[in-house]
């Protein structure tokens, strides 16, 4: 009982990195309808900077916190040489440009920091477990990484739903020329939009670094899980956005801790060890199946769109 | 009768792959064989993309599952010794368009970004699929033991003789993709593409014939990934990776989508670029990057476009 209850929060924890991400990807979309393959780039360059940066300075909280606005950057330079143009131009357009963008960001990142997978260490203070309750002890880092994710959606809900800036965002959303019309400087504001999912990649990336190999491609293995996170919670809807990542995070973790030992109670021990870790790294796209099937436009479709 | 600057081109373009294999030859460079070899599996694959894309208006990110499955079925009926390729190609084609059935099931019901990302996450789970399946080599996949067997017939251990046969096949796809387009069958897919309420008003079902397309041009890279099996003569689970996807749609895009003749040149470009720039520097990613978004911003008619005007 207490490993089911570990191997949920690891899922919660997965989960939470997968609404940082599908957060920016869903916000980009449902504001500039711009599909962006290159968000996984974001978060590769977030968790290369971050290790960069803390070894810089030999701090591992200093690093993480100068790579942050750092990715916000990157993000904002990308939006304007190359993205700008991409928003009147149809799908096929869009991720084959960002296609490209990927293909760059991989290799430049071989170049600067090579192909192997870096590691990042983690300070001591960060690298224990701690009890959380008897008989349980969590890793810390782990727990910090579901603290800062809440925290984010927290900030993200509240700027999108009573600030100023939250106020344009859903008005762009559903109208761009009109919110243009009235004064507001829309280029502007998409490059704000941009740079904020930027930022939430980089943070996504960033925590990922101590859990997860740093190496060039990492970006694109999480988007597509992500992809996944949207289709079953709908397109351009944060709360979908939420539900999804919590549902394909804790699916996918817990389908690979646990899928092999059920299989095994009920086909033959080795039957189940062949069967167990392939269908579990293809649950959460049948789970996506399962979902369009009944629900083509996810589980929280966006009105009007 | 005028004969039109795309005639031209085309049959210029298929005397010059039919003079590959001498040519190599006379220089003693076998390797020019391979190469356009490897392009012409690639043409088949994109061409067959184009029907879909270009045609069909269904941008599908996961042309590269049914390269996979062509060629994983080549390679297991090889594994336990079956080497008749009658067969094995045939249950190449018949396992792609199956599988193209049930992605296209689900996935044609959805449009425009949706059916991008569910094209995308079903190739990626046969590339997980692929991974796992440690029989096979798991992800390092595994060597063909024979190439495929056509009871005498035809030997394709023999460069040549190979060669011949893709680039018959090539003239074959072209050849039926070109009538299937002007068919009946050609003009509904084309009318869902342009305007799906329309067609469905003068009495189409347009979700059929778009399924059908889909599980043909699935069907048809299926038998490129076969071909992709004997040509490396090597089976890995990088057939079916994204990236692979990515490359066959810019090979539709940078020859010139709803063309059918411009991704069999985009194939040939991009993998002679490819090829060039590799024996340039490692990281010749950095260069193709930037060149595939200059090519989607500034030349959008392709390359094909821009030598046959007239079309």
């Amino acid at each position: 009982m207490l490993l089911v209850l570990e191997q949920g929060l690891n899922g919660l924890q997965y989960g939470v990195m997968l609404f940082l991400m599908a957060a920016g990807l869903t916000l980009v979309f449902g504001i500039m309808n711009l599909v962006n393959l290159a968000h996984g780039s974001l978060y590769m360059v977030g968790a290369y900077l971050a290790t960069a940066f803390a070894r810089w300075t030999g701090s591992f909280v200093l690093g993480a916190l100068l790579a942050l606005p750092a990715t916000l950057l990157v993000g904002v330079v990308v939006e304007v040489i190359a993205l700008r143009t991409l928003y009147e131009r149809d799908h096929l357009d869009q991720v084959l440009a960002t296609f490209g963008l990927i293909l760059f960001f991989n290799e430049l990142v071989a170049i600067v920091w090579g192909r192997a997978a870096i590691y990042t260490s983690l300070p001591l203070s960060l690298s224990g477990s701690f009890v959380l309750l008897p008989g349980l002890r969590y890793p810390t880092y782990r727990a910090l990484v579901i603290l800062v994710g809440v925290a984010a959606a927290v900030f993200l809900y509240v700027l999108v739903t009573s600030t100023r800036l939250g106020m344009l965002i859903r008005a762009g959303a559903s109208n761009r020329t009109m919110v243009a019309a009235l004064g507001v400087n829309i280029r502007r504001l998409y490059t704000l939009v941009f740079g904020l999912g930027a930022a939430l990649a980089g943070l996504a990336g960033l925590m990922a670094g101590p859990i997860y190999a740093v190496q060039p491609g990492m970006g694109e293995q999480i988007l597509i899980q992500v992809f996944v996170v949207i289709i079953i919670g709908g397109i351009g809807s944060i709360r979908g956005a939420v539900a999804g990542a919590m549902v394909v995070g804790m699916v996918d973790t817990l389908g690979r801790a646990f899928l092999r030992p059920t299989l095994s109670t009920i086909v033959s021990p080795a039957a189940a060890d062949k069967a167990g870790p392939a269908l579990a790294s293809m649950l959460i796209y049948l789970m996506m199946a399962a979902v369009l099937f009944f629900r083509p436009q996810g589980l929280f479709p966006t009105r009007g769109r | 009768m005028a004969i039109s600057r795309r005639a031209i081109v085309l049959a210029a373009g298929a005397v010059l792959l039919a003079l590959v294999p001498p040519v190599a030859g006379l220089l003693n460079q076998p390797f020019y064989v391979d190469l356009f070899r490897r392009m012409m599996i690639f043409a088949i694959a994109a061409l067959s993309l184009d029907l879909i894309l270009g045609y069909g208006g269904m941008v599908s990110f996961g042309h590269a599952a049914y390269l996979g499955i062509g060629a994983y079925a080549v390679g297991i009926f090889a594994f336990y010794g079956v080497d008749n390729g009658f067969l094995q190609w045939s249950v190449a084609i018949a396992a792609s368009a199956a599988a193209a059935l049930v992605i296209g099931v689900i996935s044609i019901r959805t449009s425009g970004v949706y059916f991008i990302m569910i094209t995308l996450a079903f190739t990626q789970m046969l590339y997980y699929l692929g991974i796992s399946l440690e029989t096979y080599g798991g992800d390092n996949g595994m060597p063909l033991k024979t190439r495929s067997q056509f009871a005498g017939l035809v030997d394709l251990r023999n460069a040549s003789a190979f060669y011949y046969v893709v680039l018959a096949l090539l003239l074959l796809f072209l050849v039926l993709g070109r009538r299937l387009v002007a068919a009946r069958f050609g003009m509904v897919i084309r009318s869902a593409r342009s305007n799906e309420p329309r067609a469905r008003a003068i009495g189409f079902s347009p979700f059929r014939y778009k399924l059908a397309a889909f599980v043909l041009a699935g069907g048809a890279c299926g038998l490129a990934g076969a071909l992709l099996a004997n040509q490396t003569e090597y089976l890995t689970p990088d057939f079916m990776h994204w990236t692979r996807s990515g490359e066959i749609m810019f090979m539709v895009i940078l020859g010139g989508m709803r063309t059918l003749f411009g991704p069999v040149l985009g194939a040939v470009v991009l993998l002679g670029l490819e090829d060039v720039l590799s024996a340039l520097t490692e990281h010749w990613q950095i260069i193709l990057g930037p060149f595939l978004v200059v090519v989607v911003l500034f030349a959008k008619r392709g390359l094909f476009g821009l030598v046959s005007r007239d079309g």
